[in-house]
């Protein structure tokens, strides 16, 4: 029984490094450019679909569709901050959600029209191998798709601890009045923070096909989830979003395992709901 | 330098500004004087790009700069030091300083800029690694010029910069912006210090809600009735 529970707490741990990925993107959204993507989790499915069709019609694994799919929804990301979301930045919250929601309605009923309501299933030849370690079994796909995450993740560190341009959309969430003063293009910085997050949701979701099989109706339940894991994590913590992704993955993991795999939203709010009482900026958000 | 014709500003309804005239010859000191909400805020952002005029001309070196966004604003050698200094408070000294040399135009001078703004404020080295919201207000000041200094301005806008300052730290501040001065660097200076800057000031201008109400030599406004009984108390 013990060893069971550990390999479900283990998969748990893979799986939500998978979905801290994906929740990633949120925070660094929001954290920078102050606005908050309520088409995130769409975005996640329309980067399972591109897996999905990568799959089937090249054979391309995911682990290495991954790359062009995050690369193409930075450009995206790039392209949607310049066009559609900066002229409204400075404007009222409800108009900006109107927006996000109204985009993520968009993507849900364009992807139902494309490839209808059928769940799209990946099947990888190793989907079903795993690695033995002592007495622990690990899904090859998800340990694949872990590491992946990690990889990525500990890139994104990288870059803003280290680059110049990093450092310069820390700054623009620092003090937006001082990124205006030293000249900093904060139009530009707002679209490259937006192209990044939106490469987050696409590698996460690239991911998630090894995970889950791709279906629209996945967009606001993925919307949901980075949200949960967002404001567990701390709203803006990149480590937040880590840990706040593994927590629910875990908690996911072990509801579905200790009473039926239905119930595993309801441990996740359980988890929110204690977050919100007992530490509402969440684990490592900042007290304001 | 600079020429400045004719220009309106407002915040919403309310007018900031009304058909403010002045020009700052190279090399000099320009004061700015006037009472809270005269007006020297939205002048300066209205300068540097942070803000659109509805009306006038900005012209720097020849080139009508009203309306230009604050980063193109920035990179023609336009420096600002801003009203309440506006350090990145979670990055560190050196990031901060990192931050006033993005601009295409100091990309190149980063490590000779860097070496003269560590040679001028010594204090910064050793604050270092730092994160500037640690710092004192001297301190965080000293910062604000350094990184305002990495861009290679030719003309920088001293907005309040001893404001909140203990009395040693405001004559450091205001002697370093003297010896940039000397060092051929063009000034607009916005002081509460109101004598000190006149006498620094080769230009002087006086702002009353929003025009300009007063111009001359700084020694000459020094030495006017109205400026002495409003801004000296004398
Ligand atoms: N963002 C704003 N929105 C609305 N009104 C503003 C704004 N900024 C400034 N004002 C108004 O414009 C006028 C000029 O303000 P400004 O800040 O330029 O004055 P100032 O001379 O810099 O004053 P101080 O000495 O207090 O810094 C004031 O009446 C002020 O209330
Ligand atoms: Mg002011």
């Amino acid at each position: 029984m013990s060893s069971i529970l550990f390999n479900v707490v283990v998969q748990g741990i893979l799986t939500g490094l998978v979905y801290g990925l994906m929740a990633l993107g949120l925070s660094v959204i929001f954290g920078v450019v102050r606005v908050v993507n309520f088409a995130h989790g769409e975005f996640a499915v329309i980067a399972m679909y591109a897996a999905y069709l990568l799959f089937s019609a090249l054979r391309l694994d995911p682990l290495i569709a991954m790359l062009p799919i995050a690369l193409g929804f930075f450009g995206i990301g790039y392209a949607l901050q310049r066009l559609l979301i900066n002229p409204f930045i400075g404007r009222p919250a409800h108009e900006q959600f109107i927006l996000l929601v109204g985009v993520a309605i968009i993507i849900v009923n364009g992807l139902l029209m494309i490839f209808g309501p059928d769940a799209r299933p990946t099947n990888l030849s190793y989907a079903f191998d795993s690695f033995a370690i002592g007495p622990l079994f690990i899904d090859k796909v998800r340990t694949y798709a872990a590491i992946a995450a990690l990889a990525v993740t500990g890139l994104l560190f990288a870059f803003f601890r280290y680059t110049h341009t990093g450092t310069a959309i820390r700054a623009c969430a620092d003090n937006l009045v001082g990124a205006a003063v030293v000249g900093l293009d904060v139009k530009r910085l707002y679209a490259l923070t937006f192209g990044i997050g939106l490469a987050c949701v696409g590698a996460a979701g690239t991911l998630m096909v090894t995970i889950a099989d791709a279906t629209p109706a996945l967009g606001p339940a993925y919307t949901l989830l980075a949200f949960t894991i967002v404001i567990i994590g701390g709203l803006g913590s990149m480590a937040g979003a880590l840990i706040g992704g593994i927590l629910i993955g875990v908690s996911e993991a072990c509801a579905g395992f200790l009473i039926t795999p239905s119930m595993k939203s309801m441990f996740s709010f359980a988890l929110l709901i204690a977050v919100l009482a007992f530490r509402p900026e969440g684990l490592l958000g900042k007290r304001t | 330098m600079l020429r400045i014709e004719n220009l309106d500003v407002y915040h919403g309804d309310a007018q900031a500004l009304d058909g403010v005239a002045l020009t700052v010859d190279q090399g000099a000191i320009a004061a700015i004087v006037g009472a809270n909400g005269a007006g020297k805020t939205s002048l300066i952002h209205t300068i540097a790009g942070m803000h659109r005029p509805a009306r006038g001309r900005i012209v720097f070196k020849g080139q009508d700069i009203a309306g230009l966004p604050s980063h193109k604003v920035c990179n023609l050698g336009i420096g600002q030091v801003a009203e309440g200094r506006q350090v990145f408070p979670s990055l560190t000294v050196a990031e901060n300083l990192e931050m006033g040399a993005m601009l295409p135009r100091a990309k190149g001078k980063r490590v000779e800029n860097l070496a003269f703004v560590l040679t001028m404020f010594p204090k910064l080295r050793e604050r270092f690694t730092q994160a500037a919201g640690t710092l004192s207000g001297g301190e965080q000041q000293m910062l604000a010029i350094g990184r305002c200094l990495m861009g290679s301005p030719e003309l920088v806008m001293f907005d309040e910069p001893s404001l909140g300052l203990a009395p040693a730290a405001v004559h450091d501040v205001l002697a370093a912006i003297r010896d940039l001065n000397r060092a051929g660097l063009t000034c607009v200076l916005v002081e509460q210090n109101v004598a000190v800057s006149l006498k620094l000031a080769r230009q002087a201008y006086v702002l009353e809600n929003g025009r300009v109400t007063l111009a001359g030599s700084g020694e000459a406004l020094l030495a006017d009735e109205r400026v002495r009984q409003a801004y000296l108390g004398m």
